[in-house]
């Protein structure tokens, strides 16, 4: 895998050290981690965190763990969490007020450099967090919050090593090779000797954290090897999104009937929108004491499947199921081009996963432009 | 790496309340006056976000003359409960401030041009602005014509002013009602009856208006059967908004933020959207 980046080789100790090397420059180091029956981000102490020897088997509406027979490191692909609960976390204050002497103070809320490091962040996911990065640094307006979090962020990426079920990052040219965005990149090299890791710098802090660490030179056959392993991957994504311009197909076709049909199906739960690694919408809430002297203001995620989300004085906007599921994704496949100048899917499969009844993005974008 | 967004516009400004107004059963004014900060700039048609505290946060136009800098105006109707808190608060007061926001009236398109506003209920309340700049620069405009709608006889907004702007021989104002008992002795009807009674040239008019969609929907018709077209037709649309800075995706009209690409628009931009339901 030739990309003109300085590359190494890393074993499972060097990836341990690696993190070890992280957390002593100060940073929170957050992985992929075994949870309730599901592969979850969270913090992680070393390699042994890591949720080894597991995979997940992935369909609509179908998410299983089971055993690899290896103990590849990195041999799943991603579960319902993003890093978005990092970076835009679901509830977040944004300030408090005191009523005193007839007066009102307000102390905004300030929030402190994130300093993460993700640990096993995939291209889909990389893809994701520059997508949000447009919706709350682009302006005209920024997101303090978001941007406290994310400026000093130290992304570990990783080269998946197969593809899910429900992936079809390929089709929307956002994976499954990292190509920017990240500091280190890994591809997981599996063979009768373990893991051993090619990496890939993408940064200068990416170098500096790498030079501490135990490693040996990338060879050509390591090269050929992991380039291998991402031309496999790209052959087997389990979903595929239709080509051609989504944008002007969606547009065209507000009212057509296959936006009855998927209300059939849809229970308006919002699982979509809270897995989506790009869904961003928010609603606020404001708290009170019961002397209403302390107040304050949080903000939540919300999801355009609600009927509140919608409601203005006499009602709600959207009252149908068609109209709200037509909102998500009219939104998120064409209409976000017009707002953020990309499409707001990575192909991650994490809507498809997700949704109770299975219901499938891509599915529904190939049923609306017909002919199979 | 990244501009430090300062200061955070989502933490309100502390206003106080200097003079509240009733001026219909669930309709009252405010006029506001920042503690300490400076007096923020507004442009009509433009809307801030105030904050009851402890209970919520609403978006609401400003209703005040831009040009006199005696505070914010905001006319409030009691529709919900961050509406209701709002009109429970009395003269000395304070509330939270966020804004102004989003994209107002085009008051350069109006020059030279016969201008006629058609306002729905409390939609008169962000046309104010555009009538006090109308009469203060009345020579730089061609035919001025008010419309104005309202439930009843005792939901009519701004009497005092009405009455004053109507004695002008400058400007055409007229009132309608949906309903009224026998006292009344003005119109009766929607406010798009009230269209063939003024004078406009439609090749050279720009209209503005503020309503309910569907008081919107017929004007802008009845407008275009009078010969106005769509590209001289303004609307200000209405969403729910919570963070009126483009980041919390409530107001989205398909590829538009109502809050920081509106709230007013030129028809012909968003006809095509209007006209689907639920969109």
């Amino acid at each position: 895998m030739d990309t003109g980046r300085e590359q190494a080789v890393l074993t499972v100790d060097g990836v341990d050290a690696l993190f070890a090397a992280l957390r002593d420059q100060g940073y929170r180091v957050v992985g992929p981690t075994l949870r309730d029956q599901a592969i979850v981000y969270d913090d992680i102490s070393g390699a042994a965190d890591l949720p080894r020897g597991w995979t997940d088997e992935q369909d609509g509406g179908h998410y299983r763990l089971t055993r690899r027979d290896d103990d590849a490191l990195f041999g799943y692909v991603v579960g319902p969490h993003s890093w978005k609960q990092f970076l835009h976390p679901p509830r977040q204050r944004l300030w408090s007020a005191r009523r005193e002497d007839g007066g009102t103070e307000v102390t905004a809320e300030v929030t402190p450099p994130g300093r993460f490091a993700f640990i096993g962040v995939r291209a889909c996911e990389l893809n994701a967090i520059a997508i949000q990065d447009r919706v709350f640094l682009g302006g005209p307006f920024a997101d303090p919050h978001y941007q406290a979090r994310r400026e000093d962020a130290f992304f570990v990426a990783v080269n998946c090593g197969q593809a899910g079920g429900t992936c079809f990052c390929a089709s929307m040219k956002t994976g499954p090779k990292v190509e920017a965005g990240f500091d280190l990149a890994l591809t997981e090299i599996l063979d009768d000797g373990g893991s051993r890791f090619l990496v890939e710098i993408g940064s200068d802090a990416g170098r500096d954290v790498l030079v501490s660490l135990p490693k040996t030179a990338a060879t050509e056959q390591d090269r050929s090897v992991a380039s291998e392993i991402v031309a496999r991957t790209t052959r087997s994504m389990g979903r595929e999104m239709p080509d051609g311009d989504i944008r002007e197909l969606l547009l065209a076709n507000l009212e057509h009937s296959r936006w009855d049909d998927v209300a059939e199906r849809c229970l308006t739960c919002g699982n979509c929108t809270m897995v989506c690694p790009t869904c961003f919408c928010t609603t606020v809430e404001d708290a009170s004491d019961l002397a209403g002297v302390e107040t304050s203001r949080e903000r939540r995620w919300d999801s355009c499947f609600t009927m509140d989300f919608s409601y203005i004085h006499g009602g709600s906007v959207r009252t149908s199921a068609r109209s709200r599921y037509r909102q998500w994704m009219t939104h998120k496949l064409a209409t976000w081009i017009d707002q953020f100048g990309s499409s707001g899917c990575v192909g991650c499969g994490r809507c498809i996963t997700w949704c109770p009844v299975g219901i499938d993005i891509t599915e529904e974008v190939r049923a609306i432009r017909g002919g199979g | 790496m990244l501009q430090v967004a300062s200061p955070d516009p989502m933490v309100p400004q502390v206003m106080r309340i200097v003079t509240r107004r009733k001026d219909a059963p669930d309709v009252f004014t405010l006029r506001l006056e920042p503690e300490g900060d400076d007096l923020p700039a507004f442009a009509p048609g433009q809307f801030n976000m105030l904050t009851a505290f402890g209970v919520g946060e609403s978006a609401i136009s400003v209703s005040g003359d831009p040009a006199k800098g005696d505070g914010i105006v905001h006319t409030i109707r009691t529709v919900g409960a961050v509406s209701r808190a709002l009109a429970g608060l009395r003269k000395g007061d304070t509330l939270g401030l966020r804004g102004p926001f989003g994209v107002g009236w085009p008051m350069e398109a109006l020059e030279g041009k016969d201008v006629v506003l058609l306002a729905g209920g409390i939609g008169l309340a962000p046309l104010r602005p555009v009538i006090y700049r109308l009469l203060a620069e009345r020579d730089r405009f061609g035919e001025v014509a008010i419309l104005y709608g309202t439930r009843s006889p005792g939901d009519i907004l701004y009497l005092r002013e009405l009455e004053s702007w109507r004695r002008r021989l400058d400007i055409d104002l007229l009132v309608t009602v949906d309903h009224a008992a026998d006292d009344w002795h003005g119109h009766v009807g929607v406010v798009t009856t009230l269209l063939p009674r003024v004078a406009f040239d439609p090749e050279n008019t720009v209209a503005l208006l503020c309503g309910p969609e569907i008081m919107m929907r017929f004007g802008v018709q009845a407008l275009g059967n009078a010969g106005v077209p769509d590209e001289a037709i303004y609307v200000s649309m209405e969403r729910n908004m919570k963070c009126a800075i483009g980041l919390c995706g409530h107001c989205q009209f398909s590829p538009v933020f109502i809050c920081k690409d509106g709230p007013v628009f030129r028809y012909d931009r968003i006809r095509y959207h209007l006209a689907l339901k639920e969109l």
